[in-house]
């Protein structure tokens, strides 16, 4: 058995069913061993979505997304995926090729030092110099990336590696890391702490973020926020923990979130943060969250507590056992008139748009998109004003609200949500971008179209890097540099090359019955291009 | 900002220091010193890192420590915890009017001059970090020609270990 059997062995063991990739001369050797496996291979059309692909896997399965690539430009282009992966917490296995393990540190042709390169990006990162230490590698890879703070490894196999003989297979049934013991369980002094505080408290929240996800907390967190009628708002990374029309639920936080979302926070005098990172775009003056009341932190990575803002009440665990541990307790809280105040912003508070009745109103097709969605629907945001729109305006039922919310990174919708479809071929499941981050993936149609991945795409589109714009009309006054997406491909002629069905949609009329087509069929992938006002703005 | 000491126990593997060193750069924590060494387990090395900053980041500089996968241990000491101590190797260029001098500082500071030839002299001095400064400043004016220095090394004093 070569060194590629059994890295194919060891996903195997992981139960992996999907790898995203793109070969090269370094990783042949694993792509040759991999057709001898039910592991399904798809040829993703740049590295980079290879690993947001991966990303959108996880986030569906909650297991780790693999994906592979080869050595030198390969592994380079891997790295913004990583990145995103990382700074949203996703667990990933990236496996890349690497030249022969005489040449490293030669600059032979396509060597790059990747391992070195995504230090700043990834949980752990190993070379493997050694065939024989394959099978250990890939079990503390897996257990790394999924447990504890999840994110990114990457496994870096020379060729020769690859190609070598191993002795024996065997896939360890235990890891064994002295260096590594993620505390999951809260501990119990703290926990009674917050119980008391909450006991006391008039008005308290709870902030939900990513974590609360990656934890598969949602059951746990929703019961106890009801049990005690204790209101939830939450960070980007959070929509989806509660419904969105959960009467308990006050919506997104941050500069860009609801202000009656933001004037509970700040208006409370218990805040239990819960997976989130506390970073600016949720919170733009940590200072300001730790006045005038209790901050509750808990987040299962012990450096994020404190980091942004010092905590009354730290609390270190996985939102899951803690919430589990919450409902243990037995106490009262009476926040009834608090829940009165808050019901009166949420009316009150309402933004208010004027909408130009010649294009689409981005907000109220979301709104009417996700209303007509499935239940479990899986809804990928990109990038940009349409994220914006898209975290204000999407209904989430019983679904997932996928973006990618720490990097920000433009093109993380189409390939997640193929990821996500790949996981889940029965789910609905849309992407929505704008016309700029539409075209950094674009190029992922003929992946769908190949291997059959059925992903719907809406692309607002406003001839313009809306986002940036707006930026620029509030800070330059209106002094446009580099925005303009003048030259953009006729989106009807680009789906007819794909043989993909479109529907233009130019104003609200005809809304219902694009949509009428656009959810008719889980199994059809189809382009729609929403025209809207390259004027509009997400303030 | 206030000094602080960590002694870090790493896994003795190719890359680690680099992470290491890595991430105080990326998180822009100062690092005053750093010396690096295998320990009697040749698995483990122990790392001395001395930074200053102020409390917060000082709890970040631990806490992040502790993420890395290849870190088994972090201790963090304020100087008056621990013994700490500085190698420091000095070359000296030396005349027949100052020679005496020279020799005569050296004797007080308990450093030692390990090299001689027609014009140069070398002197070791291994003493605290505070020592090293002085040495250093007593000799500003004597022309030194250049300094080696391990950067500072630390144990946590013996009646830590019997509580």
């Amino acid at each position: 058995m070569t060194g590629a059997d059994a890295i194919i062995k060891c996903l195997e063991a992981e139960g992996v069913e999907t790898v995203f990739g793109y070969p090269g001369v370094a990783i042949c050797p694993f792509f040759n061993s991999i057709l001898d496996s039910d592991i399904k291979t798809v040829l993703i059309r740049t590295e980079q979505n290879a690993a947001h692909a991966a990303s959108g896997v996880a986030r569906i399965t909650g297991k780790p997304g693999v994906c592979a690539v080869t050595s030198g430009p390969g592994a380079t282009n891997v790295i913004t995926g990583i990145a995103t992966a990382f700074a949203d917490s996703i667990p990933l296995i990236c496996i890349t090729g690497q030249v022969n393990s005489e040449l490293l540190g030669s600059d032979v042709f396509q060597e790059a030092d990747i391992t070195g390169a995504v230090e700043s990006f990834v949980k752990y990162s190993y070379l493997i110099k050694n065939v024989n230490d394959i099978p250990r590698v890939f079990k503390e890879a897996f257990h790394i990336a999924n447990t504890g703070r999840k994110g990114p490894v990457l496994i870096d196999i020379p060729i020769d590696i690859q190609n070598a003989q191993i002795k024996q297979f065997h896939y360890p049934e235990e890891v064994n890391l002295r260096t590594y013991k993620p505390t999951v369980k809260g501990h119990a002094v703290q926990i009674k702490k917050v119980i008391r505080e909450l006991e006391k408290a008039k008005r308290p929240i709870i902030c939900v973020g990513g974590g609360v996800l990656l934890a598969g907390a949602q059951q746990e967190l929703r019961a106890f926020s009801e049990k005690y009628r204790i209101p939830v708002v939450s960070t980007m990374m959070g929509i989806g923990v509660m419904p969105t029309k959960h009467p308990l639920y006050y919506g997104m936080v941050g500069n860009n979130g609801k202000p009656c979302a933001n004037r509970a926070m700040n208006e409370s005098d218990v805040l239990i943060m819960v997976g989130a990172r506390v970073a600016d775009r949720a919170v733009s003056q940590p200072d300001l969250i730790t006045q005038n009341k209790i901050l509750v932190h808990i987040d299962v990575d012990p450096a994020e507590i404190g980091k942004n803002a010092g905590p009354t009440i730290p609390l270190v665990g996985d939102a899951k056992h803690i919430f589990q541990d919450f409902a243990k307790e037995e106490f009262t809280c009476d926040c009834e008139a608090w829940i009165g105040t808050l019901n009166d912003y949420r009316r009150e508070l309402m933004p208010k748009r004027n909408p130009n009745p010649a294009y689409v109103d981005p907000a109220r097709f979301i709104e009417r998109l996700s209303e007509r969605m499935e239940d479990n629907a899986i809804y990928v945001a990109d990038v940009g004003q349409n994220q914006i729109w898209s975290c204000g305006y999407h209904i989430v039922k019983q679904g997932r609200f996928l973006t990618s919310g720490g990097m920000g990174t433009m093109g993380y919708s189409i390939p997640a949500a193929m990821g996500a479809k790949t996981a889940a071929p029965d789910r609905q499941v849309i992407a929505v971008c704008g016309d700029g981050s539409f075209q950094m993936s674009m190029m992922e149609l003929a992946t769908m179209r190949q291997h059959n991945i059925p992903v719907k795409i809406i692309v607002l589109k406003n001839n313009y890097l809306g986002m940036v714009r707006e930026y620029q009309h509030y800070t330059y006054k209106d002094n446009y540099s580099v925005v303009d997406l003048t030259g953009s491909p006729d989106l009807e002629k680009l789906a007819a090359a794909y043989d993909m069905p479109f529907r233009r949609l130019e104003n609200m009329d005809q809304c219902e019955e694009v949509l009428d087509v656009l959810l008719q069929d889980n199994n059809q992938s189809m382009l729609v291009e929403c025209l809207i006002d390259p004027m509009d703005l997400v303030k | 900002m206030k000094k602080r000491i960590y002694s870090v126990l790493v896994e003795n593997r190719s890359g680690v220091l680099c992470k290491v060193a890595g991430l105080f750069s990326r998180r822009c924590f100062n690092i005053d010193s750093l010396a690096v060494g295998e320990t009697d387990d040749p698995t483990t090395s122990c790392m001395t890192i001395v930074s200053s900053a102020d409390d917060r980041t000082i709890e970040q500089i631990e806490k992040q420590l502790n993420k890395k996968l290849d870190v088994i241990k972090v201790k963090t000491f304020e100087e008056q915890q621990c013994y700490t101590r500085e190698l420091m190797l000095m070359k000296v260029k030396y005349n027949k009017n100052n020679r005496r001098e020279i020799m005569e500082q050296c004797e007080l500071m308990h450093a030692e001059i390990v090299d001689v030839s027609k014009h140069f002299m070398m002197i070791q001095i291994c003493a605290a970090p505070e020592m090293i400064r002085q040495m250093i400043q007593l000799f500003a004016s004597i022309s030194i020609v250049e300094i080696a220095r391990t950067g500072t090394l630390a144990l946590s004093k013996c009646a830590e270990n019997d509580d």
